[in-house]
C-alpha cells in the first residue's frame, strides 16, 4: 500500500512486533511480546516518557485496582512497577462487600517511570527507540512494518498502536491553544493520516489535568490529612508486605468554596469548552472544574485532594481542580482555596484533544477486522485511565505473540476478568466518551474479586508463557492451602460452652442454641474470620491471603454459588461459535438492522451477538437455527 | 438484558385457550419430569420418573398449598422419542381458560418458564428432530409469531405499562446508583443509603411489581375473556339472570331451592369483549352433601371471579348468608341486583346500603325483564371504561412481561432479605439490580449504562 521507495527511506530493522508508544499500553505489550521470545521493538516520542503519567499520580482505585491485579496475574508488569515506587497504599471499600475492596496507591511519577524503563531495558528481545513513527505499512491485508520520521523502516509482522494522546493532539486552556502532546512533549501529527489510508476510522476525544503547585507555597494546616494503611497489601501476587513497606507520604483534602465558583462562572465565557473551541467528546469520568460547577449548581463544596507527585519533588497535584480556563483565571480560582492561597503554579492545567478509534473496528483479540497483524491497545482505542490501558497493552502483546506462534488469540470473558468484560465492551459497543472501568460494569463482580484474580488467570498466565513454572507452583501451593483451610472451617465444630456464648453476645450475635460450625459462624454478618479467630483455637499458621480466600469463598457461598449458575447459563450462549466468514446478508429471517449491526461487529459467539445492541432475541433465534443449518450440511458432505 | 436459554425448562398452553373440551399444557426440557412430580400426585401413588415413556397416568395437580387444582391425565415421552427430542410432559386438564390458567401458573411455579413463540419448534429443530427443508418454515413461525407479539409488546409499551415500569425501574436505579458511586468513588462525600431507605425503596417497588403482576390476570381478560360469576343464595333467580344474557334457556330453572347442583358455564359479549359467566349453586349452609360441593365450588369460582354479581332477594328477609355474601363481594369487583322488585318487599334496603357503600347497586325484576337494559347498560360501562383494570389503570396481558414481573419482584424479595440480615451494601446493589435487569426485559433498556448514567446525573463525581 505505501511505496517505501518513494521516500527517502532506509530499512533500520526486521523484528517481529512493533509497539508504537511507550505508555502503560505500550509498556505492557512491548515486555509481552518480548518475553514471549519475539523480537520487539517499541517507539517512543521522547525516552523520557515511557510509562509517564501525564495526569493523576495514583494507580489503582475501585475496579482499577482490580485491572491491576489481573494483569499481575497474567504475568504484566504494573502490579510489580507500583509495590517499588508506591508512596502511599490503601484498601479501598472495606466496609463494603469483598467483591469490591480495591487497592489504589499514590505513585512516586519519577520513580515509577525509571523502574519500568530499567525493566524494559533489561528485557531480552526488547529494543526501545526515541522517534516518531508516521506510518505503518501494510500489504494485502496485512501489517507489514512501520516508518519513522527520520525515514526509517522497521519491517514487523505485527504492530501495536498504543498512541495514547499524542495522536494529532491539541493543548487548550483559555485562548490558549498549544499543538502538542501531554507534558509539553510533541503530538504525533503524521500517523493519523497513514491510518485514515488505511481505511481505519478516526475519532476525536479530550481529556484534561490539573495544575501542578510548589509544596513549598501550600498551607497543609488549614488541610485534612489522609495516611495510607497501616497493614498494606501489594498489587503484585509476588511481592510480600513486609518486603515492600516503607514509611508512607500522606495526601490533603480540602475544598472549594462559593468565591472559587463565582470567579469559574464569571469566566466561564473564556472557557475553550464552553466557548466552542474544543470539538472532542469528553469523559464525564474527570470533569474539569468548571463542568462540575455548572452541572451541579447546587452543590456549595467540591473536594479537592492534594497529592504529592514524588519524594524528589516539590510539585503537587491538586485532584479535583481539572480546567481550561485561561491561566490567569486558573491560577485565581486555585487561590480561594483554604491551604492555596498563597500557592504558585509550576505546571498550568489544560485540556488536550487527540485521534483514537472506535474500537469496534477491533476483535476480541484487539487486532483490526480489517488489517491481520495490527492491534490497538490503550486510549488509542478510546478508554481513559492507566489501568485500563495497561490491561489492554498486556493483552495485545500477548495476542500479537500469539498470532506469530500460530495460537489462538487470548481472549477473557466477561465471567473471567475486569479485562474480559473492558474489552468486551469496546469492541462489542464502541463509546462515545473515554471509556473508564467500573465496577457496575461487571456483571459477575463477586466472582471477579481482586483476591482471586491469581485464581482465575494464573493457569492463563501460565499457558501463555508470561508465569514461570515456579510461580505456577507457588500458586498451586496456595491453591491447596485454601482448600484445606475451606475443609477446615467446614468441619471443625463449636461446642455449646459459656465463653462461647459470651463471645458472640460481645459481638452482637445470636447465641448458640446447640453446636455449630465455624463455617456457620463465619458466614454469619455481623462476624468474620479475624473475629473468629479467638474462640477458632485449632486454626493453623498459614498464609494470610490463603486463609482469607478460604473465609471469603465460604462466608458468601450462597451469593457466589449464584452468580456461578448465571455464568453457567451465560457461557452456554458464549460457546455457541459464530464462524468468522458468515456474510450476514445471506442468513435469511434476519431484520435489516441486525445484518448491519452483525456485518459491522462480527461476533464471535451467539452470546457476543446478544450483546449488540440491534440483535433482538428473535435474531438470535435465527441465528441459531442458521448455524444448525450450516453444521448439518457440513455433515451430510462429509457422509457424501 | 436480554435473555436466552437454550436448554431450560419451557412450557405453555398448547391448546386454544377458553375452547375445546380439554386443554394441553406442554412442558419440555431437562428436568420437566421432574417438575411434573412435584405437581403431579398419581392416583396409583406411582411417581412420573418411574414410569416407562409413552404413558398416560391419571391424577391431581396440586398447588404448593396441598390443594387440587385440576383432575387431570399426563403423558410423558422422554427424549430423544419425543417432538423437541427433551424430555416432555404433556398435562391434559379440563377445559376452559380458568382451569388451564391455574395448571400453567402451578407448572411455571414450580420452575419452568413461559415458552417463548415458536419455542417448542425451535428447539425440536436446533435438536434434529425437523428435517433441514422445513428450518426456513421454522424461522418464518418465529418471526411472524414475534412480530405479531412484539405488535402487542409495542402497543402495550407506548401506553401506562411501560411508563408504570419505567418508574419502579427508575426508582431502584436511583438507589443503586448511590450504591454504585460509594463504590466507585470511595472518597468522594456522598451521603449513603441508609439499611432503612433501601428497604422503604425495595419495598415500595417490590409493591408496586407486585401490583402489576396482579393486572395480568386482569390483562389477560381482555384477551381471554371476562370472568363473570353470577352469586346468590339458593332461589334468588341466578339462573334466570343466566337465561336472560344469553337468551336461551340453559339452566334448570324451577322454584325448589337449590336446582343448580353444579356450575353452569356459559360465553357471552358485551361491547365486543367476550365474557365467560359461570352460574353457581346458590350459597347457604347447607347438608345436602352433593349440594354442599356445589356451594364450595361456587365461592370458590367466585374467588377468582373478575366480576361478580350479587343477586340478593328484596321479597325476603335479609338473613345472614346473605350478609356473608354481601361481606364476601365487598372488596371484590361487584355488581349488586336486588332483584324480584315485582314482588313485595320485605327486605330492607337501608340495611343493604349500610353494609355496603357501592354505585353498582341495581333493583331488578329478572322475571318481568324490569332494570336489566339498566344493567347490560352498566356491565357495559365497567367493561369498556376499564374499571375492571387494577393498579392505576395498567394492565399486563403479555406472559413475558408478567414472567419478568414475576423475576423481579423475587429479586427484590431476595434484596428485602439482605437488607435484614445485613449484608454489605454492594451484595443488596447485586439483588436490586437483578431486579432492574427483569425489568428491564420489559422496556427494553440496559442495566449498566443506565446506572452509570444515573451516578455521573446524580453526582458530581472524578478526579
Amino acid at each position: 500500500m505505501c511505496d517505501i521507495n518513494a521516500e527517502k527511506t532506509y530499512i533500520a530493522d526486521e523484528c517481529d512486533v512493533v509497539v508504537v508508544g511507550a505508555g502503560h499500553a505500550g509498556c505492557e505489550a512491548a515486555l509481552a511480546s518480548a518475553r514471549l521470545g519475539f523480537k520487539t521493538v517499541v517507539f517512543a516520542i521522547n525516552l523520557d516518557s515511557i510509562a509517564m503519567m501525564p495526569c493523576n499520580p495514583s494507580i489503582g482505585g475501585s475496579s482499577k485496582g482490580h485491572l491491576v491485579r489481573e494483569i499481575d496475574a497474567l504475568g504484566g508488569e504494573m502490579g510489580k512497577n507500583i509495590d517499588k515506587t508506591y508512596l502511599q497504599i490503601k484498601m479501598l471499600n472495606t466496609s463494603k462487600g469483598p467483591a469490591v475492596y480495591s487497592l489504589r496507591a499514590q505513585a512516586d511519577k519519577n520513580r515509577y517511570k525509571e523502574e519500568m524503563k530499567r525493566v524494559m531495558e533489561e528485557t531480552p528481545n526488547l529494543k526501545i527507540k526515541q522517534a516518531e513513527v508516521t506510518k505503518v505499512l501494510a500489504e494485502n491485508g496485512a501489517v507489514t512494518g512501520v516508518v519513522t520520521s527520520s525515514g526509517a523502516v522497521y519491517k514487523a509482522k505485527a504492530v501495536i498502536l498504543s498512541t495514547g494522546t499524542y495522536l494529532k493532539a491539541r493543548c487548550l486552556f483559555g485562548e490558549t491553544i498549544i499543538q502538542s502532546g501531554p507534558n509539553g512533549l510533541k503530538a504525533a501529527s503524521e500517523l493519523s493520516q497513514s491510518l485514515m489510508d488505511l481505511g481505519i476510522k478516526l475519532y476525536r476525544f479530550k481529556t484534561g489535568t490539573p495544575a501542578r503547585i510548589d509544596k513549598k507555597t501550600v498551607d497543609f494546616s488549614k488541610m485534612t490529612p489522609q495516611y495510607g494503611d497501616e497493614k498494606i497489601v501489594p498489587f503484585s501476587f509476588e511481592d510480600k508486605a513486609e518486603d515492600i513497606a516503607r514509611p508512607q507520604v500522606e495526601c490533603y483534602l480540602t475544598y472549594t468554596n462559593n468565591q472559587t465558583h463565582e470567579i469559574i462562572r464569571n469566566n466561564l465565557h473564556r472557557s475553550p469548552l464552553y466557548a466552542g473551541v474544543i470539538e472532542g467528546t469528553g469523559p464525564r469520568y474527570c470533569p474539569s472544574i468548571e463542568d462540575k460547577v455548572v452541572r451541579f449548581s447546587d452543590k456549595e463544596r467540591h473536594q479537592i485532594f492534594v497529592e504529592p507527585e514524588g519524594e524528589n519533588t516539590n510539585e503537587l497535584y491538586v485532584q479535583g481542580m481539572s480546567s481550561s480556563l485561561p491561566e490567569e483565571v486558573q491560577i485565581a480560582l486555585y487561590r480561594t482555596v483554604p491551604g492555596l492561597e498563597n500557592c504558585e503554579f509550576m505546571r498550568t492545567a489544560y485540556a488536550i484533544e487527540y485521534d483514537c478509534i472506535d474500537a469496534t473496528q477491533l476483535k476480541l483479540s484487539l487486532e483490526f477486522k480489517n488489517i491481520k497483524g495490527l492491534f490497538g491497545a490503550g486510549q488509542f482505542n478510546g478508554t481513559s485511565g492507566y489501568e485500563e490501558a495497561a490491561a489492554q497493552g498486556l493483552i495485545a502483546g500477548i495476542n500479537a505473540a500469539r498470532m506469530l506462534q500460530g495460537k489462538e488469540p487470548v481472549i477473557l470473558h466477561r465471567s473471567d476478568a475486569y479485562i474480559g468484560v473492558l474489552i468486551d465492551d469496546i469492541v462489542t459497543k464502541g463509546s462515545k466518551e473515554p471509556y473508564r472501568m467500573m465496577t457496575s460494569r461487571a456483571e459477575y463482580r463477586l466472582l471477579l474479586r481482586q483476591d482471586n484474580a491469581d485464581e482465575r488467570l494464573t493457569p492463563i498466565g501460565h499457558e501463555v508463557g508470561l508465569i514461570s513454572d515456579e510461580r505456577y507452583q507457588r500458586f498451586l501451593k496456595k491453591q491447596e492451602l485454601i482448600a484445606a483451610e475451606k475443609e477446615r472451617i467446614n468441619s471443625v465444630t463449636i461446642g455449646l460452652r459459656p465463653e462461647i456464648q459470651e463471645f458472640l453476645e460481645r459481638h452482637h450475635s445470636t447465641p448458640l442454641k446447640s453446636g455449630a460450625r465455624l463455617s456457620e459462624l463465619l458466614k454469619r454478618p455481623e462476624l468474620n474470620y479475624d473475629i473468629l479467630a479467638e474462640i477458632d483455637t485449632t486454626r493453623p499458621d498459614i498464609d494470610s491471603e490463603a486463609a482469607h480466600e478460604a473465609a471469603i469463598q465460604i462466608k458468601y457461598e450462597g451469593y457466589i454459588k449464584q452468580q456461578y449458575n448465571q455464568v453457567k447459563e451465560f457461557k452456554k450462549l458464549e460457546n455457541r461459535l459464530l464462524p468468522e466468514d458468515i456474510d450476514y446478508n445471506d442468513v435469511k429471517g434476519l431484520r435489516l438492522e441486525a445484518v448491519q449491526k452483525l456485518n459491522d461487529i462480527r461476533p464471535l459467539n451467539i452470546g457476543h451477538a446478544f450483546r449488540i445492541a440491534g440483535v433482538s432475541p428473535a435474531d438470535i433465534s435465527v441465528l441459531m437455527i442458521y448455524l444448525e443449518q450450516i453444521k448439518r450440511a457440513s455433515k451430510t458432505e462429509g457422509e457424501e | 438484558m436480554k435473555t436466552a436459554f437454550l436448554d431450560d425448562i419451557i412450557a405453555a398452553v398448547s391448546t386454544p385457550m377458553g375452547s375445546g373440551g380439554i386443554g394441553i399444557i406442554r412442558i419440555s426440557g431437562k428436568g420437566s419430569i421432574d417438575i411434573a412430580d412435584k405437581i403431579f400426585k398419581s392416583v396409583s401413588g406411582v411417581k412420573l420418573k418411574d414410569k416407562p415413556t409413552h404413558t398416560i397416568t391419571y391424577g391431581n395437580i396440586i398447588d404448593k398449598n396441598g390443594n387440587t387444582v385440576d383432575e387431570v391425565l399426563v403423558s410423558i415421552m422422554k427424549g430423544p422419542a419425543s417432538y423437541t427430542k427433551e424430555d416432555v410432559v404433556e398435562i391434559n386438564c379440563h377445559g376452559g381458560t380458568a382451569a388451564v390458567k391455574k395448571v400453567m401458573e402451578t407448572v411455571t411455579l414450580a420452575g419452568a418458564r413461559t415458552a417463548e413463540p415458536g419455542e417448542f419448534t425451535k428447539r425440536a429443530f436446533l435438536n434434529g428432530r425437523i428435517d433441514l427443508s422445513q428450518a426456513e418454515a421454522v424461522i418464518d413461525i418465529i418471526n411472524s409469531k414475534t412480530e405479531l407479539s412484539m405488535k402487542n409488546a409495542v402497543n402495550q409499551l407506548s401506553g401506562a405499562l411501560s411508563e408504570k415500569v419505567k418508574e419502579i425501574r427508575s426508582g431502584l436505579i436511583d438507589a443503586v446508583s448511590t450504591i454504585e458511586a460509594a463504590i466507585d468513588y470511595p472518597e468522594h462525600d456522598i451521603e449513603e443509603e441508609t439499611y432503612a431507605s433501601l428497604n422503604k425503596t425495595v419495598n415500595q417497588a417490590l409493591n408496586s411489581v407486585q401490583k402489576l403482576i396482579d393486572t395480568a390476570d386482569m390483562g389477560k381478560m381482555v384477551r381471554d375473556g371476562v370472568n363473570m360469576v353470577i352469586l346468590g343464595k339458593p332461589n334468588v333467580g341466578k339462573s334466570s339472570l343466566l337465561n336472560f344474557l344469553l337468551k336461551e334457556e340453559r339452566a334448570i330453572v324451577t322454584d325448589v331451592p337449590g336446582t343448580t347442583r353444579d356450575t353452569v358455564e356459559e360465553y357471552f359479549n358485551i361491547a365486543g369483549i367476550p365474557v365467560r359467566i359461570t352460574d353457581t349453586a346458590g350459597v347457604r349452609d347447607t347438608d345436602d352433601v352433593v349440594e354442599k360441593i356445589g356451594v364450595e365450588r361456587s365461592v370458590q369460582r367466585a374467588e377468582n371471579a373478575d366480576i361478580i354479581l350479587l343477586m340478593l332477594d328484596l321479597s325476603r328477609v335479609l338473613d345472614d348468608d346473605d350478609k356473608k355474601l354481601i361481606d364476601f363481594i365487598k372488596n371484590k369487583k361487584h355488581i349488586v341486583l336486588l332483584n324480584k322488585t315485582d314482588l313485595d318487599q320485605k327486605a330492607e334496603e337501608n340495611e343493604i346500603n349500610s353494609l355496603l357503600e357501592s354505585k353498582n347497586i341495581l333493583r331488578v325484576s329478572v322475571k318481568e325483564q324490569k332494570g336489566t337494559e339498566e344493567l347490560l347498560k352498566l356491565l357495559e360501562e365497567i367493561l369498556t371504561s376499564g374499571t375492571v383494570e387494577a393498579g392505576d389503570g395498567v394492565m399486563v396481558s403479555n406472559v413475558r412481561h408478567k414472567n419478568s414481573l414475576e423475576k423481579a419482584a423475587q429479586a427484590l424479595e431476595k434484596a428485602l432479605n439482605t437488607i435484614e440480615i445485613r449484608m454489605p451494601e454492594d451484595f443488596v446493589s447485586m439483588d436490586i439490580s437483578q431486579a432492574i435487569d427483569f425489568l428491564g426485559e420489559i422496556t427494553g433498556e440496559s442495566l449498566q449504562e443506565d446506572i452509570i448514567n444515573r451516578i455521573f446525573e446524580k453526582f458530581c463525581l472524578g478526579k
